[in-house]
């Protein structure tokens, strides 16, 4: 019987082809439209370390002006001082932890040919590496041994090391960064997530850095930093003074197992702060904050606000463009009842008139699915255009969005058959036999 | 009159398809006042001065690597070298780019002290020769001079005895007077005074979001630094010409440095709001497409609902009804369908404006906006009403006479 219904739902979609191809626009733009939009919302607050997202932890303190609180007091600051991120480290209470800042620095190649490069760096604590999964092709990440002992080491990306050592394994060879020499102990593999979950500071969806270096290179000035640099008090002359400041410009990672280790941790800035108060320091009230990846993402609104929005609007839109197929549908099928009371006149069920036109809104559903998932491919074609780098990586179509796309149609058309199916079926045989 | 009625009735019948139609243009509705009230807002936006003579400017970032490096030295040659090529109106060494998106901001505050209201500004590090190259306008007091100048080392937390703002920085100290700010002292970095002694008619912060975008300050600065950019004025009409010319004499005239991101100010302007045109367009998009879509459903649903009633038409028409009639009887019933959903639709659209305001803080729409949507719609369903009507009008007398 299946086929029987499918080949007559082809039949009376053939023969109202104008109808029918409305329909199946329409279906198709608002799946279009939706599933573009969706998607880029997706990517943008995917997960972008499954495996241990729950475990890894941003570490905020309140260490801001008691007179005026950061982000009107909604929450602490986003970043730490380097006092305090430098006590946390010094305290190894956690099961791994990772002070962090941007960097930048020039790097001299040895072959005289060769002009110099700019390089954007990350300077962090030899966790990083173990903490956030970094995959490695040579070598690995230094040991907290060179952290302590403020080794002049270096971790390449895959691109800088194809520049500088056209791709082969580097490892115990040097480089010059600005002005030092610097041992190469590790090259990453491509390594980019999305969003660029350890710091969001400086852009939830930048590209991951061309370099890594330990963090206490740049105490001693031998690397420069960048990043976002925030003070509510002003700080002395020179860099030994900025570092003793209330600037904040350090981010602080840690890892923890369990809940209970998570409490502890907890407990531990909490007596922290109340040891700092008593210098004079941390006047707010006490609000630390760990936040895991999600948690994180989530409070600084990795998702834009302009991708939320066009979200919003492309339902509403999907929503025009059901109630246009309900309303088309309706006036088909109401179009059909001459057939529909000879039909039943003849003994069809209303089981089997049900799912004869059920078919037919499921078969107009899936041409309209398919139509969509074909505008939403452009949709995203064009957002990227449109975007630029920013939404690099961010608008491509996976399999999930693809039957998705599908099954959205499919289910809304179905949904949107329900009512005119029902109506059709309720036609009183006796009135429409009467006209003919 | 008696026509509204008599439709009504028949529209009472169908209830179900009228109410979709309805929803439809309500929908519609909603969605399209919103989405060109978003779009006017990004168009406002976009169209704010900067205060920079766009079409003639450049810049490139200068980043030092050498060691032991008279970066002061090499500042003022390099100043002097740019200055003096033929076809450069002047140029200057800076801390920041309006509209680039990074930069620096400190607050100012009427009185010395801790916990004083201050009022955040973008800061441009310059000296005297940054109101002819950047092509601003010096609106009252005067410009610094080559003495006012002094020598910033990186990390140094002292400030400069006078400054520079943009009126609308003076507006916000000063509200009864804008004129009044100069001569003025204010504080920066809480205890040190500065003095106003010029207001410039506009300059843009680097952050195109934020609301103080149009509060900057000018402070006479050289820096020694190793990373800075060269921010350069040219003819009309030589900027490109100059843009290859001076980086290459740049980068050949010192090897110890990387000059890079040679870039114009026109450019930067197109990346600052190309999320802006990005969404504006795809807005369109939805807007044109939305009001397609509902007239194409209007035109299926009416030419479905002629077919059912080609009977009753025929009826009317052998009983006297001119086609005018008919055609008028479609028109007005397409009209009345319209006003419930329009009724609807401005009451969706204030909600989700409303919505959107507590979301995303945006403003609140104009009652011109949403009347415009009104008249628009009611266009949309009149014309897409049309030739289904027509068709209408032209259903034969004797079709009454005959039996499907």
């Amino acid at each position: 019987m299946f086929s029987y219904y499918l080949r007559l739902a082809w039949i009376s979609i053939v023969r109202h082809w104008g109808l029918s191809l409305l329909m199946v626009c329409a279906i198709g733009l608002g799946i279009g439209a939706a599933m573009t939009t969706v998607t880029v919302n997706y990517l943008m607050s995917a997960n972008p370390i499954p495996e241990k997202s729950e475990q890894l932890f941003y570490v905020q303190l309140d260490s801001w002006d008691v007179n005026d609180p950061f982000d009107d007091g909604l929450n602490p600051p986003d970043q730490l001082t380097f006092t305090d991120s430098t006590n946390l480290m010094r305290a190894q209470k956690a099961f791994r932890q990772n002070i962090q800042a941007q960097a930048f620095g020039v790097i001299e190649p040895e072959d005289p040919e060769m002009l110099p490069l700019i390089v954007n760096g990350r300077a962090n604590s030899a966790d990083f590496f173990s903490m956030f999964n970094v995959p490695f092709i040579y070598g690995s990440g230094w040991s907290n041994q060179s952290d302590e002992s403020k080794e002049f080491v270096v971790v390449l990306s895959k691109e800088t090391n194809d520049k500088l050592f056209g791709g082969t394994d580097s490892v115990g060879k040097s480089i010059k960064l600005e002005g030092n020499m610097f041992r190469v102990v590790g090259v990453i593999d491509t390594w980019q997530p999305k969003p660029r979950f350890y710091d969001i500071t400086t852009g939830a969806f930048n590209d991951s850095e061309d370099i890594f270096v330990p963090f206490h290179l740049i105490e001693d000035e031998k690397i420069s930093r960048s990043g976002n640099t925030n003070c509510w008090k002003p700080s002395g002359d020179g860099f030994k003074a900025f570092l003793a400041s209330e600037c904040i410009w350090t981010q602080f990672w840690v890892e923890l197992k369990t809940e209970q280790d998570k409490q502890d941790y907890l407990q531990f800035l909490n007596a922290y702060v109340e040891e700092q108060k008593q210098f004079g320091r941390f006047q707010r009230p006490l609000d630390n904050r760990l936040s895991n990846v999600m948690q994180w993402l989530e409070a600084q609104e990795v998702v834009a606000d302009d991708a939320q929005m066009m979200m919003a609007m492309s339902f509403m839109f999907l929503i025009v463009c059901l109630l246009n197929t309900v309303g088309l549908l309706l006036a088909k099928f109401l179009g059909k009842a001459p057939e529909i009371g000879l039909r039943q006149a003849l003994g069809a069920s209303k089981s089997t008139l049900f799912s004869q036109y059920i078919i037919e809104s499921a078969c107009i559903g899936i041409l309209g699915g398919i139509l969509g998932l074909f505008l939403a491919y452009l949709g995203l074609k064009g957002v990227e255009n449109l975007y630029g780098d920013y939404m690099q990586g961010l608008a491509s179509l996976d399999t999930n969005m693809a039957i998705l796309a599908v099954a959205l149609a499919l289910i809304s058309t179905i949904l949107a058959g329900l009512y005119p199916t029902w109506r059709a079926c309720n036609i009183q045989p006796a009135q429409q036999l009467k006209s003919q | 009159m008696l026509e509204t009625g008599l439709i009504i009735r028949a529209l009472a019948r169908n209830k179900i398809g009228a109410l979709l139609i309805a929803l439809q243009i309500a929908l519609t509705m909603t969605i399209m006042v919103n989405a060109i009230f978003m779009i006017q807002d990004r168009q406002q936006q976009m169209q704010r001065d900067s205060g920079l003579d766009e079409a003639n400017t450049f810049y490139l970032t200068n980043t030092i690597f050498g060691q032991d490096y008279n970066i002061q030295a090499q500042l003022q040659t390099d100043l002097h070298m740019i200055r003096n090529t033929p076809g450069v109106v002047d140029a200057i060494q800076i801390n920041a780019i309006p509209l680039s998106s990074s930069g620096w901001s400190m607050a100012l505050q009427h009185e010395p002290g801790e916990d004083k209201d201050a009022v955040g500004t973008a800061v441009y590090m310059v000296d005297e020769h940054a109101i002819n190259s950047m092509g601003l306008e010096l609106i009252a007091g005067t410009n610094f001079t080559q003495e006012d100048i002094e020598l910033r080392k990186d990390g140094q937390s002292t400030w400069p005895a006078k400054t520079i703002i943009t009126k609308a920085f003076a507006e916000n100290l000063y509200p009864d007077d804008w004129q009044s700010a100069i001569g003025k002292t204010v504080y920066i970095s809480q205890t040190q005074p500065m003095q106003i002694i010029g207001i410039i008619k506009a300059l843009q912060a680097p952050w195109n979001g934020w609301n103080g975008v149009e509060r900057s300050m000018l402070v006479p600065f050289h820096r020694e630094s190793k990373g800075s950019y060269y921010f350069i004025r040219t003819e009309e009409g030589q900027r490109d010409a100059l843009m290859p010319a001076i980086e290459k004499a740049l980068a050949e005239s010192d090897k110890e440095r990387i000059i890079r991101r040679v870039t114009t100010v026109e450019d930067t302007r197109k990346r600052s709001y190309r999320q802006h045109n990005a969404t504006n367009k795809i807005l369109t998009t939805v807007v044109i497409t939305l009001t397609l879509i509902t007239g194409f459903g209007i035109v299926g649903l009416a030419i479905f609902s002629i077919n059912r009633r080609t009977k009753q038409i025929g009826t009317r028409r052998a009983l006297g009804a001119t086609k005018g009639q008919i055609m008028r009887y479609f028109m007005m019933e397409n009209f009345i369908i319209s006003t419930i959903g329009n009724v609807i639709g401005c009451i969706g659209a204030v909600a989700l404006n409303m919505w959107l305001v507590n979301t995303f803080n945006l403003s609140p729409i104009s009652f011109e906006l949403v009347a415009f949507g009104v008249v628009a719609l009611f266009i949309v369903g009149q014309l897409a009403v049309l030739y289904p009507a027509r068709k209408a009008a032209l259903i034969a007398p004797a079709t009454a006479t005959r039996t499907i």
